[in-house]
């Protein structure tokens, strides 16, 4: 085992180029003004200060309430989804949860591209509802469309690991609680979800992580008015060329993911 | 005695194996029960089908005259303690044992009350705020009870609840689970594979094999006048021997006939003969009518296990005294330590 202990190596060399370096520069550029050379830097909290804008605090809460919203309604259809798959005999489970990924093998830019033409003021959907004879509607550029492309690309992540938890779930528990005088209902609610929020969790944060942070579905679908946190990243580096704000926010976001990312284990904990 | 379950004519199949094979029995009032044979006899089936969770193929499930083999596990009055006990892992102890209360919206003095007086029958006061998973096997064990009986069930029953637990705490938990049996007064249906454990805790023991039981009747009954060679063999050991009943209280086997005490077999039927090694003496070659040599001795604590070899067979002895291998010995036993069984087809 101590011989094999060796192997970690390059794995440590390899995160602290590719990982640890990396956050120290961000870390430097969010601290330090535009137009520093090597030799005068100069710290400042210019940058942090410049979020609490009201433009920039708007893009923020939109992003935390679709992100949240994502969250919700993957819930929602994960746990449904993820619960009915777990009723099935393992072989059947198996191919069930192996066509839930399916789509993951699909580069997700093709498959955000999928949608406008589905959304597309002459798309597919509103074909289907000039056939049926009823009025065309405009949904690319919306809430809406944005939502669909975030829950469509992030479900799996919350089914899989909400019908693991469930998958493996001693059924003596259900039994016990049938034995005991509770109903079907009042299983799922007091025994089988309780049991499943650790599934529940991860899932949560998987979810809330990459729709907080994802940045080409609001642009594909959304519109280039659609400004969400990673929007607001990317046209920092990319177009506007201020990567010390564009540092400061990463940095801001990656502090509030891992508040949050803390505050439900936390949950989880007081909750077992 | 009251019935309180009947089972009539009762068969289960599993992916074209037939587990129950039609079993017919009558639980009463206040009994404590063991279903009793070797894994996949059909025991545990049985179990679950009182309990509700497998729904019989064909057959009658009576509970107190009425049929409830379709009604769902949450509405009858029967609670189980499952064999890894499925205590919640998400509740605590106090938690684990109300359960059944909160869901009938008990008033929350009441529970507790009832609560602490289940943890002092368990023998473990104070342990309500304990996280299920910290406890002993033992300890998860007495929750599970209690989380049983606090429902106040007519009838309590044990998949093969000692399993787990070493043999020291095995006994201790026999002992005491009589005692709650007595103290609750309720049905108590067991489900074991040890048949000590059968013999020293049940008033009825129902012997099962392969789908069909084998035998009912007290301890003492399946023991000293089992009904067939499975029983014989399964509980205690035994010397099965095949011989003629001659006529009633007279038997053959060996070259020899035996004095006996079983009647009501037909005049010179096929019969099997069962002799319990510890009714068996060893005596001196002279006078006696089975001999044979020494074959091997082992010590078993309490007694020695003796193989004599005769003309036709080994038999296989308990005795306390000491007996060299090689030495030629007679076998004596009396009248009422032959039992004559019907032979198996």
């Amino acid at each position: 085992m101590r011989y094999f202990k060796k192997l970690v190596r390059p794995y440590i060399a390899w995160s602290a180029v590719v990982i640890i370096i990396p956050l120290i520069m961000m870390l430097l550029y969010a601290f330090t003004n535009s137009g520093n050379s090597l030799l005068n830097i100069q710290f400042t909290f210019e940058n942090f200060k410049r979020f609490a804008e009201p433009v920039y605090l708007n893009v923020f809460l939109k992003s935390l309430k679709l992100g949240l919203l994502t969250v919700a309604i993957c819930l929602v259809l994960g746990y449904t989804l993820a619960y009915i798959i777990a009723q099935f005999k393992e072989s059947t489970q198996n191919v069930l949860i192996l066509l839930v990924t399916v789509p993951m093998w699909i580069n997700m830019l093709l498959r955000t591209y999928a949608w406008i033409s589905i959304l597309s003021d002459n798309g597919l959907l509103n074909a289907l509802l000039s056939k049926l004879g009823l009025e065309p509607v405009s949904m690319m550029y919306t809430d809406f469309a944005v939502m669909i492309g975030q829950v469509c690309d992030f479900l799996p992540f919350m089914i899989i690991p909400i019908h693991t938890s469930l998958s493996k779930m001693d059924k003596s528990f259900i039994e016990a609680s049938y034995d005991l005088g509770a109903n079907p209902v009042q299983t799922f609610f007091k025994v089988v979800f309780k049991l499943s929020i650790p599934g529940v969790l991860n899932g949560v944060i998987m979810v809330f992580l990459l729709s907080i942070s994802t940045f080409v579905i609001p642009k594909l679908l959304g519109g280039g008015q659609y400004v969400l946190m990673g929007n607001l990243i990317e046209s920092q580096f990319v177009s506007v060329g201020d990567w010390n704000f564009g540092s400061a926010i990463s940095i801001i976001l990656a502090v509030i993911i891992l508040f949050a990312i803390r505050w439900m284990k936390k949950v989880d904990a007081a909750d077992n | 005695m009251n019935t309180l379950i009947e089972l009539n004519n009762i068969t289960k199949t599993f992916d074209d194996q037939q587990v129950l094979k039609g079993i017919n029995l009558k639980i009463y009032e206040n009994e404590f029960l063991t279903l009793l044979g070797p894994s996949g006899c059909g025991k545990t089936t049985t179990l679950r089908i009182i309990a509700g969770f497998d729904e019989p193929d064909c057959g009658e499930l009576l509970f107190g005259g009425i049929e409830i083999s379709k009604l769902p596990p949450y509405k009858r009055e029967v609670n189980t303690v499952f064999q890894k006990y499925a205590l919640f892992p998400h509740l605590d102890v106090f938690e684990n044992i109300a359960f059944g209360l909160n869901i009938k919206k008990t008033e929350k003095s009441v529970v507790k009350q009832k609560v602490e007086r289940m943890l002092e029958l368990v023998g473990l006061s104070g342990f309500e705020k304990r996280d299920v998973t910290s406890l002993s096997g033992g300890q998860q064990q007495r929750v599970a009870i209690a989380r049983a009986l606090i429902n106040e069930p007519k009838v309590l029953l044990l998949d093969e609840p000692l399993g787990a637990l070493d043999a020291k705490l095995r006994k201790e938990m026999q002992f005491e689970l009589k005692k709650i049996q007595k103290e609750v007064g309720i049905t108590f249906i067991y489900v074991t594979h040890d048949q000590e454990e059968a013999l020293s805790m049940s008033d009825t023991v129902v012997v099962m094999n392969d789908g069909y039981i084998q035998q009912i009747g007290t301890p003492t009954d399946v023991y000293n006048e089992p009904e067939n060679r499975f029983v014989a063999s399964f509980i205690g050991e035994s010397n099965i021997i095949e011989g003629v009943m001659i006529r009633d209280c007279l038997v053959s086997f060996d070259d020899f006939e035996f004095e006996c005490v079983d009647k009501g077999f037909k005049d010179n039927e096929d019969v099997e003969v069962v002799l319990r090694p510890e009714d068996i003496d060893i005596v001196s070659p002279e006078g006696a009518k089975l001999t044979g040599t020494v074959e091997s001795v082992v010590f078993k604590g309490v007694h020695y296990e003796i193989m004599v070899k005769s003309k036709y067979r080994s038999y296989m002895i308990h005795t306390t005294d000491f007996c060299e291998e090689g030495r030629r010995v007679g076998l004596s036993f009396g009248p009422e330590d032959i039992h004559v069984m019907w032979k198996m087809v």
